[in-house]
Formats: C-alpha cells, sequence, structure tokens
C-alpha cells in the first residue's frame, strides 16, 4: 500500500509541470500583458520594454516558466490587475468557491447515486423510465439555461431561495446554485450507478448472498452497492475537478465572487498571474482528488491493491 | 412430525415425511424465442442424511429445480406453473417471502459451482463467513470471527487463523470452494444443495473437496442434493440418482442399481459414454443428436428422436415413471427391453 501511494505521488510530478507549463505558455505567449496594461493606448517603447524586464518577461519562455515556478514555491504569486497580491485574492476566493463544490457534490453523490440505484433496482420499469427521461433532460439543457430558469422561478418569482448569493456565501445561499452545478453531473452518477448496480444484480455472489438468507436491506447495501459505487468513486473524484471547473458559469449566474469570478476578471484583463495562479492551484486540487480516489478504490477493491 | 422423526426416519425411510419433496414442479422461463420449458413435473424427495444425484446434461433443469428450491430462481423470467415444494412436509411455495428468507442458509443452504464469481470479491472470507452468524444469530463481530475461523479449520484450511482476512481471490480454487463449503454448513443445515460443487476444479482436487462434503454430510446427518453431469463422482457417495432430461425425471433408482442395470436408454448412453480403460484405443460411444430446445420439446418422450429405440408410440404418448423392481422407476415405454439386455 505504502508503494503503491509513493508511486501515484511520483506520477503526479509530470502531470503537475506539464499542465501548469501549458497553461503557462497559453497565457504568457498568447497575449502580451504589458500591452493590456495600457489598454487602447500604444505605450512608450522604452517603458515597456522596462516593464518587461520587471515583470521577467525579457527572458525565454522555459526560463520565464522556471522563474515562476520558482515564485510560486516561496508563496509568490505574483500581483493582480487590481494591485492585490494574488494569493489575496485566492484567500477570498477559494473558501468561497470550495464551498459551493462541495454542496455541488453532495448533492451529485447522493441524489445520483440515489436516483440510480432506484432505476437499477427496478429496470426495465416506471421508475427506471422516469430517472433515464429525467437523466437525459438534464444532461440535454445547458447549465446557464437551467441557472438563470431556476434563478427566475425560484428567486425572483416564488422567493423560495435567494437569487444571488449574499456576501460571504452563506450555505443556505448555496443550495440552488450547487443544484445548477451538480446538475449534469447527477444525470451521469445516476446512469454511471444504474448501469453498474443493473449488471452487478445479475451477478453470482450476489445470489450467493440471497442464498444466504440475508435480509433484502443488507444484500443491496453490503453486497449489491459496495461492488456497484466502484466506477461511481472513480467519476466522481475526477468530477470534483470538473465541478470546480463549472463553477465559473454559476458563480457569475448567481454572482458569487469565488474562483470563477476571478479567473473571468483575469482573462477579461489579461492579467496573467492571476489566470496561472488560479489555474495552478485548480490543476494541485484536481491531481489531490485524483490521489484520493485512486487510494479510495483499493480500499473499495481488494483486487487492486496488489496489482 | 418432529425433527427426531426425521433423523430416524432415515433409518426406515418408507413411512415418515422426507426431508424435502418436490411434487410435480413445472418452471418455465418467458424469452425472446417464446415460453422455455425448462422443468416439466419434477418430483423427487431427500431423507435426512441421505444424498440424492440429480444427472443431466445442461439444459436438463436440475439447476433451475434446485434454485427453485432454493427461492433464487430470477422471476421473471422465470415462472413457477405448478407444483410443491415439501419441507418438513409444509409447502414452501405458499410461504411468505420472509418465511422463506429465514430457510434459507438456516434449513437449507446451497453451494454453487464457480466459487470465485459466487463469493463476493470486495469482501473478506472471514466477513463473508462471519455474515451468517451476524445476521442469522446476532453475533458480536468478535464472535462471528472466531466461528470463522473454527469453520475454516473444519473445511481444512490451512492457517486459518491468518487467513480470514483474506479476499477469494487469494485463494486456490480448492480452497475457495472449501469456503463456499464453510458457508453453506455454518449453521448446520438440515439439507443442502451442491450446484456442481466440484466442476470447476482440478481432478485430484475434486476428490478431496467431495469427501470432504460427504464427511461432513454423514457427520451433520444432513441431506445433500447432488447435481452433477459427472457420473463417475456420483458412484462414491450418492444413496439414490434421479437422471434428468429435458426437464423430466427419466430413471430414478438406487445408486448401485443404475450402474449394472440402467433400465432407461437415456442412462444406458450416458454409462456407455464414460471412457474405459478395457476400451482403450476404441472409439468413445456418444448419444447421438443433441439436446432437445426447451421452447420445442419434442411430443411424446422427449429423448425419442435420439433414441435407439425409439418406436412410433414414442413420438405420440409420453412415457410415466414406471415403477421397475424396488425404489426404482423409468420413463420409458421399453423399460423391460432396455433393462434386460
Amino acid at each position: 500500500m505504502g508503494r503503491y501511494v509513493i508511486r501515484r505521488l511520483l506520477q503526479m510530478v509530470p502531470v503537475f509541470i506539464g499542465t501548469t507549463f501549458l497553461i503557462f505558455v497559453m497565457v504568457y505567449a498568447l497575449g502580451d500583458p504589458v500591452a493590456a496594461m495600457f489598454g487602447d493606448k500604444a505605450p512608450d517603447p522604452a517603458t515597456a520594454a522596462q516593464i518587461r524586464h520587471a515583470m521577467y518577461l525579457d527572458h525565454s519562455l522555459p526560463a520565464q516558466y522556471v522563474h515562476y515556478m520558482k515564485q510560486i514555491f516561496t508563496g509568490d504569486f505574483g500581483t493582480s490587475a487590481s494591485g492585490q497580491p494574488v494569493t489575496q485574492l485566492m484567500g477570498s476566493a477559494f473558501p468561497v468557491t470550495i464551498r459551493l463544490t462541495l454542496v455541488a457534490f453532495v448533492i451529485e453523490a447522493v441524489a445520483g447515486v440515489g436516483l440510480g440505484l432506484i432505476a437499477g433496482l427496478r429496470r426495465g420499469r416506471l421508475a427506471d423510465s422516469g430517472v433515464l427521461a429525467f437523466t437525459l433532460i438534464v444532461v440535454a439543457v445547458p447549465t446557464f439555461v437551467t441557472g438563470y430558469v431556476l434563478q427566475y422561478f425560484l428567486g425572483v418569482k416564488w422567493h423560495v431561495a435567494n437569487p444571488a448569493v449574499a456576501e460571504g456565501a452563506p450555505i443556505g445561499d448555496l443550495i440552488m446554485p450547487g443544484v445548477v452545478l451538480a446538475g449534469v453531473s447527477l444525470a451521469y452518477v445516476a446512469r454511471l450507478t444504474r448501469t453498474s448496480v443493473a449488471e452487478n444484480s445479475r451477478a453470482d455472489y450476489l445470489r450467493t448472498a440471497v442464498a444466504k438468507g440475508l435480509p433484502r436491506r443488507r444484500v443491496v447495501t453490503v453486497h449489491l452497492l459496495r461492488n456497484s459505487l466502484i466506477p461511481v468513486v472513480t467519476f466522481l473524484g475526477t468530477d470534483i475537478g470538473g465541478l470546480m471547473a463549472g463553477a465559473v458559469v454559476t458563480e457569475r449566474i448567481f454572482n458569487i465572487h469565488g474562483v470563477g469570478y476571478q479567473l473571468y476578471q483575469g482573462i477579461l484583463r489579461q492579467n496573467p498571474p492571476t489566470v496561472v495562479g488560479f489555474v495552478t492551484i485548480l490543476v494541485i486540487i484536481f491531481l489531490a482528488a485524483n490521489l484520493i480516489v485512486d487510494l479510495l478504490y483499493a480500499v473499495l477493491d481488494p483486487r487492486i491493491r496488489y496489482a | 412430525m418432529t425433527v427426531t422423526d426425521e433423523r430416524t426416519g432415515a433409518a426406515a425411510p418408507v413411512s415418515t415425511t422426507p426431508l424435502l419433496e418436490v411434487r410435480d414442479l413445472h418452471v418455465e422461463f418467458h424469452t425472446r424465442d417464446g415460453v422455455a420449458r425448462a422443468v416439466n413435473g419434477v418430483d423427487y424427495s431427500v431423507n435426512a442424511g441421505e444424498t440424492l444425484a440429480v444427472l443431466g446434461e445442461s439444459g436438463s433443469g436440475k439447476s433451475v429445480t434446485a434454485q427453485t428450491i432454493m427461492g433464487i430462481l430470477d422471476m421473471p423470467p422465470g415462472r413457477i406453473t405448478q407444483g410443491e415444494i415439501l419441507f418438513h412436509g409444509q409447502d414452501m411455495l405458499t410461504m411468505s417471502a420472509e418465511q422463506r428468507r429465514k430457510i434459507r442458509g438456516r434449513k437449507i443452504a446451497m453451494i454453487f459451482q464457480d466459487a470465485l464469481s459466487s463469493l463476493n470479491p470486495v469482501l473478506s472470507v472471514g466477513y463473508q463467513l462471519g455474515e451468517m452468524f451476524r445476521v442469522h444469530q446476532g453475533m458480536s463481530r468478535k464472535q462471528a470471527r472466531a466461528k470463522s475461523i473454527e469453520l475454516m479449520d473444519r473445511v481444512r484450511i490451512p492457517a486459518a487463523k491468518e487467513r480470514i482476512g483474506d479476499y477469494p481471490h487469494q485463494f486456490s480454487g480448492g480452497m475457495r470452494q472449501r469456503i463456499m463449503i464453510a458457508m453453506a454448513l455454518a449453521l448446520e443445515p438440515e439439507l443442502i444443495i451442491a450446484d456442481e460443487p466440484t466442476t470447476a476444479l482440478d481432478v485430484t482436487v475434486q476428490a478431496q473437496v467431495m469427501d470432504l462434503l460427504a464427511e461432513l454430510q454423514r457427520e451433520y446427518n444432513m441431506g445433500l442434493i447432488l447435481i452433477t453431469h459427472d457420473l463417475g463422482v456420483v458412484a462414491d457417495v450418492a444413496d439414490k440418482i434421479a437422471v434428468m432430461y429435458a426437464g423430466r425425471i427419466v430413471e430414478t433408482s438406487p445408486v448401485h442399481d443404475i450402474y449394472a442395470r440402467p433400465a432407461h436408454p437415456y442412462t444406458k448412453g450416458l454409462l456407455r459414454s464414460i471412457p474405459r480403460l478395457d476400451q482403450k484405443g476404441q472409439e468413445l460411444y456418444a448419444i447421438k443428436g443433441l439436446p432437445p430446445n426447451l421452447t420445442r420439446i419434442p411430443g411424446g418422450c422427449a429423448f425419442h428422436p435420439r433414441c435407439p429405440m425409439a418406436q412410433d408410440v414414442c413420438a405420440t404418448d409420453v412415457p410415466l415413471l414406471h415403477p421397475v423392481g424396488a425404489e426404482r422407476g423409468s420413463a420409458c415405454h421399453f423399460w423391460k427391453e432396455t433393462i434386460g439386455d
């Protein structure tokens, strides 16, 4: 088990370098941050050169990347367009987005697995068809449509929930955005669970569990669900990154000042430190989530442990 | 009727209620190609301490009958259309789901063919064994663990204490089948149904597992229904044999009579197709043709298209199970000729 963890950690290093380098190249090579500072005006060449030198932009791209990485590891992510350190923006944005992601994640996992289990156990019947139709609709409708529709009806018209999230993003306000953010993934989780449950419910070991005279509840939870959740857990784990990326759209709809909002501002104002810094942290979170999934996978499926 | 009656009844099995009695059981499956009649009027009975071997090819209905007794038949597509399954004289088919669940594992247990796929891959064998005690007898985890180790010792798994936390894939095929046997024995049931328990094993391991099963059966005085297609396995352990073909019993007999004087052409064919040392080099006998499609079972005697003795009457009249001497029966119009030649 220990060796397995170390191997997985080592595998993360090239992935981290690769992804951050790509995003770095995209942001620094495809735009001109100095030109962006001056807006529509053409900058004075001497001043521009001076700024370039100060920002380490007069070196080759790989050298810039190495320089940037060194700074990151000392905790310096540069300054944002507004002059604040990027770390300060992160400090305010990440807690909000993480909270939104967690709310969405819980909704996705609980509702998705629940619906999938019901559909899988009653495949071919009304409940199954209902779940399939529901998930199809959810997948087909884009997030911003469900977002605005829910916001209008629940928030503006019927006053069930706050149409926008208040300062500090209290959990109560995050439920509706969480549902919107979770929507598509929830549908995938439900379908994945359904297939997995349907497949495993025909397995020989399930027949054994019934033949042992176990109560149905135990057969389903201990024997069926435990096995069926293995692929679902993989999806849920990798989807944490997807949820955080999806938050860019959801945060805009509900006026949440999280990662999505800051990233959007960074791109809009062509501020490289903000964009690269935030994406780097997202990459780390994504990798960490994947590692946890792999470890959990080994816990759920003993056959993996010794592979 | 009490359990003690059953136990004494084993010695004189004529007058008492059998432990398990299947009466005129009919099971069919609804498939895309039509209705497959898997079981068409099966009767058999087992007493305590007795071993009944149910013999037949794949698709003869032997496993479906067992699953129906166990109450683990997939319904749908399966459907029981007729018959009774009496356990201590009580029809299990009319019992509630909860009553039946309480019989499963506790009174009647089952051993499956492929232990690797029949054991849960993600739970330790200790957990799967202990579950029997925890669920049925309300034991604590610790007590259940101790009992599980005891059981593993019982079926002679070496180093049971160290291996209790291992998973099914970490055991060899023979050891896995021993675990299946241990699980079935856990609550000392009155009846064990073993569905081809040795088919998936190496020949040398087959004998060991079969011996173990027979020994434990004697020790606990359990009834045993042994489902197999291997005549060799049967000879040593069974008391009586029921031969099935196309969902019917075509011959029943105490074990030794059937080898000496089969009373049905199908049984005869099966016996002749066993390779023998004194016939080395000669071509092996095979019953011609294939088992019937269960959606279109031939009229009359289902075996007539493949039978070397078939006459016109065989295609029209369904042969009943004629009594052939003491405790023997043959569903053949020409049993006299079969047994005689």
